[in-house]
């Protein structure tokens, strides 16, 4: 199985990489957020709740171009067939997948985050950058396997575009408030870690649910 | 044991009937040509036979494969050309085929011996989406043949292909191969030249083979 | 096969409704700090268990169904959503009556329960044109099955976030659900979820009953066109 996955996932990230169809896309419109916000809020530096969660809803929202893009390739030129004709397991598909959503959330993020704190971010991320480090890895694993999963559900619907975010952002509502109120104290002025453990908790929690459910319902999808 | 049974097979699409009372028995190396006009059913049948769709209805088994139940034992028994040439387009004739070649289990060896046999050598590190459209077939066969399947599925294989390339093939996807192969063509007479028995459809039921099947 | 015992239900049902309304306006007691407008709450928090309730059972017959491919699985699931769907809506409103008259805003911001059926509501709406972009009737059901089950899995945890991420300093609105009720408060509200249970069930059987029929209906024709 895991051989498999490798596979896939070692050709979606050199179809990625060719392309370059997905991270620069979710890079670029993770910026034009923050300019958004700015101009929307009328401020010139963020910190504490507002900074947590200009950070992180740009996060998600950028997450839904490359959920929408996961299965880009198999559905322009035919790949799901060559997959399904294959003894490839669908949990392989399904790691193989949430692996690469989860590489592209850090590449954008080794660019969107430290952008963000040059832009906006009035303390600086120096406070706690460990535990937003965690906070991050948590958080996008969530995020790959929930969007790995509305990926596939959304996959051969007609209305895929509209289909992806709609079901996306309400389902990762609860690691949202997670990764929000984690990363809220690591921003203010004299940056704190409380409640840290709690949060982290809950998100491990939220991920560990979706991560199994998404591989149990996987098999369901994609055939006929 | 027939490598091929169907026993009045039954496909729907919603309310849509694609496949209906369709029964045949092929033996093992044996070439089945299914013909009829188009949107007759021939695709969806191929695409049955493969173990993409499931039946609905009648009875089917494939290499000894009950369809729906026991699908996943088709896995790396059948080899499909069909429309769709199932190659990634950024990526180039070598690595699509190593791709597959690690889905599959087969080797880089057999990747190279196939490029080879398929006269793509030269191209071989050329991205698919800068190849002519001929070139690309032959990819495809020789995708389909990678992991030496037992069950050939073939939906015009020789479109796009220049005569020169149709002798290459003929050893891969031909009747000298050897393996069981189900062809749908729209060369009536070619197909049933190198065909051991021929199914007609027509709106998805089965069809006297002749000039009726096209109306 | 959906029908049977619907006529003894319904009347339950009915009767039931009838009992908590009358216990609502005559039996139990006007709230002291909200005065008449409290009694909301006897419909409000119902139909958000109520509804809750249908979704969760929505995912569970969503799972029946994946494991034994038996399309009527999905078809009570279906259902279920559907029905909790349009209380979820009715619970929103309700609520936000609730809060404009006792509060004063039409929304509460504060109230984890209204704001995690909220979330949900948004999500479930999805489940619409998700299902009705699939042609294919077996994959329709397989994938509204999926979602049935990802969305039921899924309320339990967005209560848990949302309450969590309520600062404790805000008073709960809805802590009189605690089970704090005085006896007369109790009484009229349990009589009131039953009501509203039996309600749902009702209708849950009726509407399959009729889909069940006008699918018969339909499967007649079809043999009978392919027949001629």
């Amino acid at each position: 199985m895991i051989s498999t996955a490798r596979a896939i996932l070692r050709k979606d990230l050199l179809i990625e990489w060719r392309t370059k169809e997905s991270v620069p896309a979710m890079v670029l419109f993770s910026v034009t957020v923050y300019v958004l916000f700015h101009f929307g809020l009328d401020r010139d530096s963020l910190d504490g709740e507002l900074a947590s969660g200009v950070l992180w809803v740009t996060m998600l929202l950028a997450a839904v171009i490359g959920v929408t893009r996961l299965f880009a390739a198999e559905r322009e030129q035919g790949g799901i067939d060559g997959l399904l004709l294959a003894p490839v397991d669908r949990t392989s598909l399904f790691v193989a997948k949430a692996a690469a959503l989860f590489l592209f959330l850090t590449a954008v993020e080794l660019v969107a985050v430290p952008t963000f704190a040059l832009l906006l971010l009035g303390p600086g991320l120096g406070g706690a950058f460990p535990e937003l480090l965690a906070i991050l890895a948590l958080g996008n694993l969530g995020i790959a396997a929930v969007g790995a999963l509305v990926a596939a559900l959304a996959a051969e619907t007609r209305a895929r575009e509209l289909i992806v975010p709609l079901l996306l952002l309400p389902l990762l509502v609860p690691l949202l408030i997670a990764c929000a109120q984690a990363t809220e104290p690591l921003m203010r002025q004299d940056a704190g870690t409380e409640d840290l453990g709690r949060w982290l908790s809950v998100l491990t929690l939220y991920d560990v649910v979706f991560v199994l459910l998404s591989v149990a319902v996987f098999d369901f999808l994609l055939e006929d | 044991m027939a490598a091929i049974e169907l026993e009045r097979l039954e496909r729907r699409y919603g309310e849509r009937v694609a496949l209906a009372g369709v029964s045949v028995r092929v033996e093992e190396g044996r070439t089945l040509a299914v013909l009829g006009g188009n949107g007759a059913g021939k695709t969806t049948l191929l695409r049955v036979l493969a173990g993409l769709l499931r039946p609905h209805g009648g009875s089917a088994s494939v290499l000894g494969a009950d369809l729906p139940g026991e699908r996943w034992k088709l896995a790396s028994q059948v080899g499909y050309l069909g429309h769709e040439p199932l190659l990634y387009r950024e990526l180039s004739g070598r690595e699509n085929l190593r791709y597959h070649a690690r889905l599959h289990g087969a080797t880089p060896g057999r990747v190279e011996e196939l490029l080879a046999a398929v006269g793509m050598e030269a191209r071989a590190d050329d991205p698919v989406r800068d190849l002519s459209k001929g070139l690309v077939q032959r990819l495809a066969a020789a995708r389909a043949v990678l992991h030496e399947p037992a069950l050939l599925l073939l939906d015009e294989p020789r479109a796009n292909l220049d005569p020169a390339a149709v002798e290459l093939l003929e050893p891969l996807i031909g009747r000298a191969s050897g393996r069981t192969r189900v062809l749908v063509s729209h060369d009536v007479e070619g197909a049933l030249a190198e065909s051991d028995l021929s199914l007609g459809l027509r709106d998805g039921r089965p069809a006297p083979v002749g000039a009726e099947l096209y109306r | 096969m959906y029908s049977k015992g619907l006529a003894p239900l319904a009347a339950a049902a009915a009767v039931t409704i009838t009992t908590a309304l009358a216990l609502v306006f005559f039996y139990a007691p006007n709230d002291a700090d909200q005065g008449f407008v409290q009694k909301i709450f006897y419909i409000h928090v119902p139909m958000a268990i109520v509804a809750l309730c249908g979704f969760v059972a929505g995912g569970i017959f969503g799972i029946r169904h994946l494991r034994s491919g038996d399309r009527s699985w999905d078809m009570r699931s279906y259902v279920a959503i559907h029905l909790s769907i349009i209380l979820g809506l009715a619970v929103l409103i309700t609520g936000s009556i609730w809060a404009k008259a006792s509060w004063g805003h039409w929304w509460l911001w504060d109230e984890p329960v209204l704001v995690s059926f909220l979330v949900v509501f948004l999500l479930y709406c999805v489940y619409y044109p998700l299902r009705f972009s699939i042609e294919d009737p077996d994959r329709q059901a397989r994938y509204s099955s999926v979602f049935a089950i990802t969305a039921g899995a899924f309320v339990p945890l967005n209560f848990i976030a949302v309450r969590l991420a309520e600062k404790y300093t805000h008073p709960r609105v809805l802590s009189q659900t605690g089970g704090s009720l005085p006896g007369e408060m109790r009484l009229t509200f349990l009589v009131a979820l039953l009501g509203m249970a039996l309600l749902f069930v009702t209708l849950w059987k009726l509407e399959l009953t009729a889909k069940h029929a006008s699918m018969q209906l339909k499967r007649l024709r079809n043999r009978a066109r392919v027949a001629a």
